[in-house]
């Protein structure tokens, strides 16, 4: 599980399961809530040499190594840095959009909202009503960052603050962003945000110590964008968005492994299949962006134009 | 500059330059309200940046979209503007144009103090400003960004070369004129002479170096307005998607630095009472020059609108129409007809190369220029390629908000503030060129210099 540390451990990590992929890291991932101070409890309660027991956040009692335990949440933030900047060796992080599924049920927004620290209007995904041209009814298109093999928005930052890493994600260091928003102006869909006031709930995260694989806390004047959860995936989890949507509109998974998974029904498909058998579509290919994002087209409509849920953003409370 | 004579009558004395030229060092009309003016805008502005600092960039206009606004389209009006000292005092001079003598300090004026004033506005800009140093410490190579920045750089520095070289063999003249000056004033000419002595080989290095820098301008310059260009012209953007951006911002920047030397040859013509120096001669053929600039700008112009309108993609309509019928239209008519093609027919009448029409002219292309860049910048940003949606309304419209305002108006204030005190320092043209024009020697300089009056 701390493949960081080993990076040996995540060759032998491929012939595990499909299963444990969305099981294992229960532990890292309340450490990760506990390092990023919100929610969650995290308690000690006793110890030898060489094992820890902590409360995991399903209430289960579990027993690491001491030493795990305190690589993984009292990481050095130049660690922390730089393992965010390198990436999951052998990765390369994939995501399919089911465009007939959509519903536009929008909890994939309100889970991406609540994990990134955003304000309403801030949306690293966003549920767009697609509109072509009124021939045909329209439809729902999630857009997130499609994590652009060749990402227009890395070239220009004039500091490196925005950059690619070897499973295909690209993130954003806003500790060193300088806030001059030429990626904004460079990604053709829209991806990015910008934190022109201070971020939300600035003074709750004030002292909490910036995760560059999840983007919190948010600083004023820096840019933002979707990860991919990149801090989910490292804790081998499907991301915010994928999880929380009910309708069964994301795959998510490994290019490598050639393999996705569905976040609502965590059934495991293969991935070439999937986009060949439904004749997926990337965005704008024509600009040569190569995203990761792939499309299955959006068939089934319903006609006349109906959809549930509002253009509100559900509200999903922690 | 026999042309220049024949228009004067007879020669100027040595004495009458030198006094002429530095006159208005000493007093002038207005000065202290003038200055008074400028820091007041200017003061306004800094409080505007305050705030900006404390509140961030929410207090502009600008939100995810339109993500670059105001301050970014003033940052390229200023460095368009800085290029005219390229123009006059290297291009111009290098091919021997006489009578760009009393105007090519005041092009290398402006080139100064706009582009000084155009890297304090990117900093305006940024969101992060206390992190400016991430350039240096972070700069990385392939971001067009850091070409400006150091192009923009080199270009201030080369300026303030061809400011400052062509000043030396004047100092003299301001040494022995200027010693009921406070001390600090005449401090500055002291540090400044670079012991110049008049000797021939002095001056003879000297306009070697002269010629060294006004052709090493000459790329830096072309590099500085083209990778301004490329910041826009890098993105997959419509309406910023093109490959003639780099030449169609460089004509487009003469335009507004050769209307800009055209309104600063006609203020200090007039308060410096200058006229003698600066005539119709002056105004006419800047007038000539500023129709050819624009006819070429108009070339790019046809280029890079026609062409795209001609094709009308799918992708490049809402933009192009917004431009020519839409939301901007009033403002790209106005800009197109009024700041460009009606200034151009005007100037073609030996009337209107008058200085006071001139300088109306030359007011209405500046204003212009600074508009177009306004429409370059922005209307392609409210086109993005995916609908703007799930955003409050303010996310797609733009108009700049009074901070913008006011803090482009400290830019403003600042540029010319520059200009002022350079003015109040030293002479705004050569007395040496000027003299050595009415054929006046180096021995009968340098023998005024040494305090006979001849
Ligand atoms: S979608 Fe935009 S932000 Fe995301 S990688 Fe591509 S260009 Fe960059
Ligand atoms: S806004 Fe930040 S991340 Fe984007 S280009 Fe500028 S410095 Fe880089």
């Amino acid at each position: 599980m701390k493949e960081k540390k080993h990076p040996e451990k995540s060759s032998e990590k491929k012939s595990t399961s499909r299963r444990d992929f969305l099981k294992k890291g229960l532990l890292a991932g309340a450490g990760t809530v506990l390092a990023g101070g919100v929610v969650g409890s995290f308690n000690a309660f006793a110890q030898n040499e060489d094992t820890i027991y902590v409360l995991g956040s399903d209430m289960k009692v579990l027993s690491v190594p001491k030493s795990q335990v305190k690589e993984r949440n009292i990481r050095e933030e130049d660690q922390m840095q730089k393992e965010g900047r390198e990436g999951i060796p052998g990765r390369k992080w994939i995501k399919v959009i089911d465009l007939s599924k959509c519903k536009n049920a929008r909890l994939c927004m309100a889970a991406c909202q609540n994990a990134h620290q955003l304000k309403p209007e801030q949306h690293h995904v966003n549920v767009l009503r697609m509109d072509r041209g009124g021939e045909t009814a329209p439809f729902f298109m999630p857009k997130p960052c499609q994590h652009c093999d060749n990402p227009p928005c890395t070239k220009v930052c004039p500091v490196d603050a925005t950059f690619r890493r070897q499973d295909g994600l690209v993130l954003i260091n806003n500790e060193r962003c300088i806030g001059c928003r030429f990626c904004i102006a460079a990604c053709p869909y829209s991806a990015r945000i910008f934190n022109w006031t201070e971020p939300k709930d600035a003074e709750k995260y004030k002292n909490v110590e910036y995760d560059v694989e999840l983007n919190v806390p948010q600083k004023k004047g820096t840019v933002s964008k979707c990860l991919f959860s990149a801090d989910l995936l490292r804790d081998e989890k499907l991301p915010y968005c994928v999880t929380a949507c009910p309708n069964g509109v994301y795959w998510f998974g490994d290019e490598n492994e050639n393999a996705v998974t569905n976040g609502t029904t965590k059934e495991t498909v293969n991935f070439k299949k999937l986009i060949k058998d439904n004749a997926a579509y990337v965005l704008l290919p024509e600009l040569g962006t190569k995203p990761r994002v792939y499309y299955l087209p959006e068939k089934d409509r319903l006609v006349p134009f109906t959809y549930e849920g509002s253009t509100e953003i559900k509200k999903e409370e922690h | 500059m026999s042309e220049i004579k024949q228009k004067e009558g007879q020669k100027k004395s040595l004495n009458k330059i030198v006094s002429d030229l530095t006159r208005p060092i000493k007093n002038h009309y207005g000065f202290t309200p003038w200055i008074l003016f400028l820091l007041t805008v200017m003061g306004i502005g800094l409080f505007a940046y305050i705030l900006q600092l404390r509140d961030g960039l929410g207090v502009t206009a600008m939100r995810d979209y339109v993500s670059w606004g105001l301050y970014i389209s003033s940052f390229i009006f200023f460095i368009a503007t800085a290029l005219v000292g390229m123009l006059i005092s290297a291009v111009l001079g290098l091919i021997g144009v006489k009578w760009i003598t009393p105007i090519s300090r005041i092009a290398e004026m402006i080139a100064l103090g706009f582009a000084m004033w155009a890297g304090l506005i990117i900093i305006f800009d940024m969101g992060r400003p206390d992190r400016v140093l991430n350039i240096f410490l972070h700069g990385r190579l392939q971001s067009p960004i850091v070409w400006d920045i150091t192009v923009v750089t080199t270009y201030v520095a080369i300026s303030i070369l061809l400011y400052l070289l062509p000043l030396i063999p004047d100092i003299p003249f301001l040494k022995k004129t200027m010693n009921d000056q406070p001390k600090w004033k005449q401090k500055i000419y002291k540090v400044l002479s670079f012991g110049f002595k008049g000797k021939p080989e002095q001056y003879k290095l000297i306009k070697r170096l002269i010629r060294i820098m006004a052709i090493l301008i000459i790329p830096v310059a072309l590099a500085i307005h083209t990778v301004t260009s490329w910041l826009f012209a890098a993105t997959l953007r419509v309406g910023w998607d093109s490959t003639i951006f780099g030449p169609y911002y460089v004509s487009g920047a003469f335009v507004a630095g050769g209307a800009a030397v055209i309104i600063a040859m006609f203020v200090f013509s007039r308060n410096f009472r200058l006229k003698e120096y600066i005539t119709n001669l002056h105004f006419d053929k800047m007038g000539k020059l500023l129709v050819m600039l624009m006819l070429v700008y108009l070339y790019f112009n046809i280029n890079e609108y026609l062409v795209p309108a001609y094709k009308m993609k799918l992708e490049d309509e809402p933009h192009l129409m917004g431009l020519f019928t839409g939301k901007f239209a009033l403002m790209f008519w106005t800009v197109q007809l009024g700041g460009l093609i009606i200034p151009t027919i005007l100037l073609l009448f030996k009337k209107m190369r008058k200085p006071v029409p001139s300088l109306i002219i030359g007011i209405v292309v500046v204003i212009g220029a600074f508009f177009k860049r306004y429409l370059i910048t922005i209307p392609t940003l409210l086109h993005p390629h995916l609908p703007i949606q799930n955003v409050p309304e303010e996310f797609s419209t733009y108009w700049p908000t009074a901070f913008e305002w006011t803090i482009t108006m400290m830019a403003v204030a600042g540029a010319v503030l520059i200009i002022t005190i350079l003015a109040k320092l030293f002479p705004v043209m050569p007395i040496w060129e000027t003299a050595h024009e009415e054929g006046i020697t180096n021995d009968e300089m340098n023998k005024f210099a040494e305090g006979k009056n001849i």
